[in-house]
């Protein structure tokens, strides 16, 4: 069993490819190993900065020889496609030998399929082993054969009645040194690198200039090379060790003495170990000055694949720099310089640094830290330098970065950020009150909560917006809340972010993120597929997020029309441009700054018209568009309820998701959306909760097949007669006990159910339609509905109606399934 | 730091560049006689790296950023500077030994700094040119910019030349250990009239940074934008053959031009004239001009191989 062990040196790596990198190699190589016949024992992958290894042990010596059976062409098909079938199949025609099968009969179009295939081999020149008179046992018949059958491959087998050639191909086993190097060949000129390059004269493309490879397979009696070229690069058995402190080409014999070498050419091939190193080697550091390491495993793993031969050292900030906020230092020394952050518990700040060398000096990383240490300097200086001068301008109101963003476009059809951040802050004023913020509050904050990102600290470091916008706000001399705002407002970014439930905040990321998704469904720019260029299912998730932390009653109705009126402005701003250029432009202005237009709700599309344009006039005074009255516009082109109706399903189906991941599945979700107030989150998600633990139940899974049955049962009947039963079940024509119970418990439940409802306490309302199962199931079990008695009939299909009409107070049943 | 080899003065560390690249087998150029904003910008660079043509290349080249202006008083800030640029076609295969042969002679030993290459790609979509490659990072400081070009003005690059950037203000004040720029000395510390940088440039840094963001007249800078974009176009659509019936296309004057229009992008741009919106116009029209003069110039003897 030989052992497999592959290097690609090249020169630096790209630290965040390495990790993919690694995996890509192993799979593209033992995929093909085993596509091509060998088993493997194990397979590990490594990575340095400069190099690509993979080891794989327990690897068969040879591929096994294989018989397959290809399917050709039909016997009465011309000559040449059986000609070219066989060619296919790398087979000398004049050399395949026959088999004729047993289950031929001896019907004259196998006789022709015979011939024509003799006729075809004798056209081929085949020579010798045609031997006329050949007897051929055809069923219970020999029969004559104008041919011989030799050993096996050819077969002529019948298929839907037709005679169809089939040849076995018989693959010889190969030696695993000749697989290894087509595998391996391909593996290099189809890696998935996301970017790769080409470099000098040559035309291979690999990630950087490819320098040498190693791939070798060695067992007890050795190790051999495996004959391969690349583009001119032959791989051997020698590489090399670290750039500068074992600069030299050394030989290995397979992967242990790979790995150990390595290491004593000052190279640590695992990635993990070199991480363990660095963790250790920082954390060590920071203990002997009773300071802790701030933890980050997205750091450790980019520097780990930056180093070969990790040094940490640690370096101490500089006092002048201590009242930098603390983000602003982590993010300048992270982003930056790749450090890490040194905390004091005992001042809680951070006060300094590791840097992780790829080196051993001479003076012990002297020259390194102090190198390290002015270049930090250096940007902490511009940093301290933004800092002092944001807060000079956050003093003084902010102002200057409130004009600056009018000059910023966030979208050329949806105006300015200033203009965005007007329309945020109506929205955030209306929120308010439904998530128990003060109003005034929550305006102020939405009109501060984006000036950061005319700061200096933000131009530099744009993954600092809000956090920057926090300590402005405070320096400003806001409110603790409406400062807090101004950092939460972007939350939640992703899936698992943490979600601001403190009001203001919550006021301010819903009116943030409605006006995106109003916005761009106005403008209709909807994510499609997988293209989400504005991040709107981002969006929408956190709204869903932010509604349900905060368990706050919002009818999302109310907002997703505002992007069917916007619409609906928007297309009338536009047509009128033609005819009344100032006209328009008041209505754009008035639109883009989400100030309060006419939002008449009229189905009437003309007095939807007359309200803008009145509006418009009263705002112009006297307008050419009160003699043309938008005769353009017939508002006939979009169904602007349809607006509407689309961005609050684009929010069911991401409440799908969010739910599905929750464990709650999509149809329970169906079966409660399909309810009144589908729009209140909150409530659809108790509800959805609530049936979700019921059917978690024997008496909810039955009751659920007895509402269905009822559904059924009734919808047959109702289809039939034309009536809708849906009145007047009287007790007096009950025949059996079991129709009386039925009653009796449907009285009980009823009130019961809708009381809870009414109080929205689902849980109360499952178990009070629960304690129907019994009497339900009971009534299915001994009672006819579709009796002969027309009067008992009508009486049971209107006593089934009050079992659906139960169910349907709490969800759609017929939607659930099972 | 304290290597007995270690330069002087600015000047030193650029003559150094200049003798390690020209003993590496370079031809040193003077820099480009117009207004760049990198050394990239140098018709021995952007057109030379087009064709099939070998080339080796090395020069400083006085840039200019008008937005980077800090009147002076910035301590590595500047609209003026200077970067050492080389390019070799086909990059040879040892060229990060070769590169790093030349740390060794401005007195960075690898062996007692942290040398390392941390990825960074290039990208000028005024050039409408890419490339692969890394920032150099002594002791944390990026001190060069190494690219392998793909392509260039819109074509790919083969065979692909390997060029290299220095920072020389930032590069020379690590290796002199001077904190602020204007302190480095220019000339030998020990020379009878010792300059620094800021005795040359304090006051050009002032005067600039004063025209960049201020006087610059914009009306003015617009139509020489316009002019610089027709005389390209007028160049690049002239007749190849001259009235003497000899063949002469007119690559280079038409990229001097385009180098024209990019530099006096960058003028609007410090004034603040330009839209975040009208940015990207600007940059394609100038890309647009590259474009088609990298066209001319891969039909030209010089980009044949």
């Amino acid at each position: 069993m030989p052992d497999l062990l592959i290097e690609l040196f090249s020169e630096e790596i790209p630290a965040r490819m390495q990790a993919r990198a690694r995996e890509d190699l192993k799979k593209l190589v033992t995929d093909g190993l085993v596509n091509a016949g060998l088993t493997y024992a194990s397979a590990g992958a490594f990575s340095t900065p400069r190099r690509l290894a993979l080891t794989v042990e327990g690897l068969t010596a040879h591929s096994p020889t294989t018989r397959e059976e290809r399917k050709g062409p039909r016997t009465d098909a011309p000559l040449k496609a059986v000609e070219g079938f066989l060619r296919s199949l790398s087979l000398d025609p004049s050399k395949v030998p026959v088999l004729i099968p047993d289950e031929l009969d001896g019907s004259l179009a196998e006789r022709d399929a015979l011939s024509s295939i003799a006729s075809y081999l004798k056209a081929q020149g085949y020579d010798g082993t045609v031997q006329a008179e050949h007897k051929v046992r055809i069923g219970s018949r020999e029969i004559r054969a104008d041919l011989v059958i030799g050993d096996v491959p050819f077969e002529i087998k019948k298929i839907k009645g037709q005679f169809v050639i089939f040849v076995l191909v018989e693959k010889p086993g190969r030696p695993a040194a000749e697989i290894v190097a087509e595998v391996l060949d391909a593996a290099i000129r189809n890696f998935p690198w996301p970017k790769s390059m080409r470099w000098g004269a040559g035309s291979l493309r690999w990630v950087r200039p490819l320098h040498s490879i190693i791939c070798l397979l060695s067992d007890e009696s050795g190790a051999t090379v495996v004959p391969l070229t690349v583009e001119g690069i032959a791989a051997g058995n020698s590489t090399r060790g670290h750039r500068f402190l074992s600069p030299d080409a050394f030989t290995v014999t397979g992967f242990d003495d790979y790995a150990a070498k390595l290491r004593r050419a000052h190279v640590i091939l695992d990635s993990h170990e070199r991480e363990e190193t660095i963790r250790q080697g920082a954390a060590n550091l920071a203990f002997a000055r009773g300071w802790q390491i701030v933890p980050d495993d997205a750091l450790l793993s980019e520097v780990a694949g930056l180093v070969e031969w990790p040094v940490p050292l640690m370096g101490v900030i500089e006092e002048r720099f201590l009242d930098l906020p603390p983000e602003v230092l982590q993010t300048s020394m992270k982003e930056h310089q790749k450090f890490f952050s040194a905390r004091n518990p005992r001042t809680g700040r951070i006060e300094g640094f590791v840097t992780v060398a790829n080196i051993e000096t001479p003076d012990d990383g002297a020259t390194i830290l102090a190198g390290n240490q002015r270049v930090l300097a250096a940007r902490l200086s511009d940093a301290a330098f933004f800092w002092q001068n944001d807060l000079r301008e956050a003093k003084a109101g902010m102002q200057a970065w409130a004009e600056g963003l009018k000059s910023v476009t966030f979208h050329n059809k949806l105006g300015s950020q200033a203009d965005r951040i007007e329309r945020i802050a109506a929205l955030a004023r209306e929120i308010a009150p439904l998530v128990g913020a003060d109003a005034d509050q929550a305006e102020r904050a939405a009109k501060l909560a984006k000036l950061d990102l005319r700061s200096a600290m933000v131009g530099e470091f744009p993954e600092l917006q809000g956090t920057m916008g926090r300590y402005y706000a405070l320096a400003a001399g806001e409110d603790e809340a409406v400062a807090n705002a101004a950092r939460d407002h972007y939350s939640p970014l992703g899936p698992s972010d943490a979600v601001p439930t403190a009001p203001v905040s919550v006021a301010v990321a819903l009116a943030d993120k409605i006006d995106t998704l109003t916005g761009f469904w106005a403008i209709d720019e909807k994510p499609t597929g997988s293209k989400d260029p504005y991040a709107l299912r981002r969006a929408a998730l956190g709204v869903i997020r932010l509604i349900l932390a905060s368990k706050v009653t919002i009818r999302l109705r109310s907002f997703t029309e505002q992007a069917a009126y916007k619409r609906f402005v928007l297309d009338y701003a536009e047509t009128v441009r033609s005819t009344d250029e100032a006209a328009s432009s008041e209505l754009m202005t008035a639109f883009l700054r989400g100030e309060s237009l006419p939002r008449t709700r009229s189905k009437d599309l003309d007095k939807r018209i007359d309200a803008l344009h009145e509006w418009t006039t009263q705002r112009l005074g006297p307008t050419s568009l009160e003699t043309e009255k938008n005769p353009l516009f017939d508002g006939s082109t979009i169904n602007y309820d349809k607006v509407s109706l689309d961005l609050l399903s684009f929010l069911h189906d991401r409440l799908k998701v969010y739910l599905r991941d929750q464990g709650i599945r999509h149809d329970i979700i169906d079966a409660v959306l399909a309810q009144p107030g589908n729009d209140d989150l909150v409530l659809v998600v108790n509800r959805a909760t609530a049936l979700n633990a019921m059917l978690q139940t024997d008496d909810g899974r039955n009751l659920t097949q007895g509402l269905k049955r009822a559904g059924n049962i009734l919808a047959q009947a109702e289809e039939k007669d034309g009536v809708e039963y849906s009145f007047g079940a009287d007790v007096k024509f009950a025949e059996t006990d079991e129709e009386r119970a039925l009653f009796a418990s449907l009285d009980t439940a009823e009130p019961a159910i809708k009381a809870a409802i009414k109080a929205e306490d689902f849980p109360a309302a499952m178990t009070a339609i629960a304690g129907l199962r019994a009497p339900i199931d009971a009534f299915f079990d001994t009672v006819q509905v579709n009796t002969d008695n027309q009067i008992v009939r009508r009486n049971r299909l209107n006593l089934l109606h009050r079992i659906r009409a139960a169910g349907q107070q709490i969800a759609d049943f017929t939607k659930v399934e099972g | 730091m304290t290597s007995p080899n270690r330069p002087r003065s600015f000047q030193d560390v650029i003559l150094r560049l200049q003798t390690y690249w020209a003993t590496q087998g370079c031809a040193v150029l003077q820099p480009y006689d117009m207004e760049v904003g990198a050394g990239t910008f140098h018709p021995a660079t952007t057109l030379r790296a087009l064709g099939g043509r070998s080339w080796a290349a090395a020069y400083v080249q006085p840039s200019r950023r008008p937005t980077d202006g800090r009147y002076g008083e910035n301590p590595n800030r500047l609209q003026h500077y200077y970067q050492y640029q080389v390019i070799i076609k086909p990059s040879p295969a040892n060229l990060q030994d070769l590169y790093l042969g030349s740390l060794r002679a401005i007195g960075l030993d690898p062996m007692v700094h942290d040398v390392r290459f941390v990825e960074d790609d290039w990208e000028s979509p005024t050039l409408g040119a890419w490339g692969l490659g890394w920032e150099v990072w002594c002791d944390g400081m990026e001190v060069s910019q190494f690219t392998y070009f793909q392509q260039v003005g819109g074509h790919d690059c083969r065979p692909v030349s390997g060029e290299l950037t220095y920072g020389l203000e930032r590069l020379a004040m690590y290796v002199l250990g001077v904190e602020h720029v204007m302190d480095m000395p220019f000339n030998d510390p020990d020379a009878p009239i010792p300059l620094t940088y800021g005795d040359i440039f304090r006051q050009t840094e002032r005067e600039y940074s004063r025209w960049n963001f201020d006087q610059a007249d914009t009306d003015t800078l617009f139509q020489h934008f316009k002019d610089a974009e027709a005389e390209c176009a007028r160049i690049l659509a002239a007749d190849p053959e001259d009235a003497a019936g000899r063949t002469i296309p007119m690559a280079h004057p038409a990229y001097d031009q385009a180098i024209k229009a990019s530099h006096i992008f960058n003028l609007l741009d410090a004034r603040g004239v330009i839209s975040v919106t009208e940015r990207q116009a600007y940059i394609g029209r100038v890309r647009a001009l590259a474009k088609a003069c990298a066209d001319l110039f891969v039909t030209t003897e010089a980009a044949q191989a």
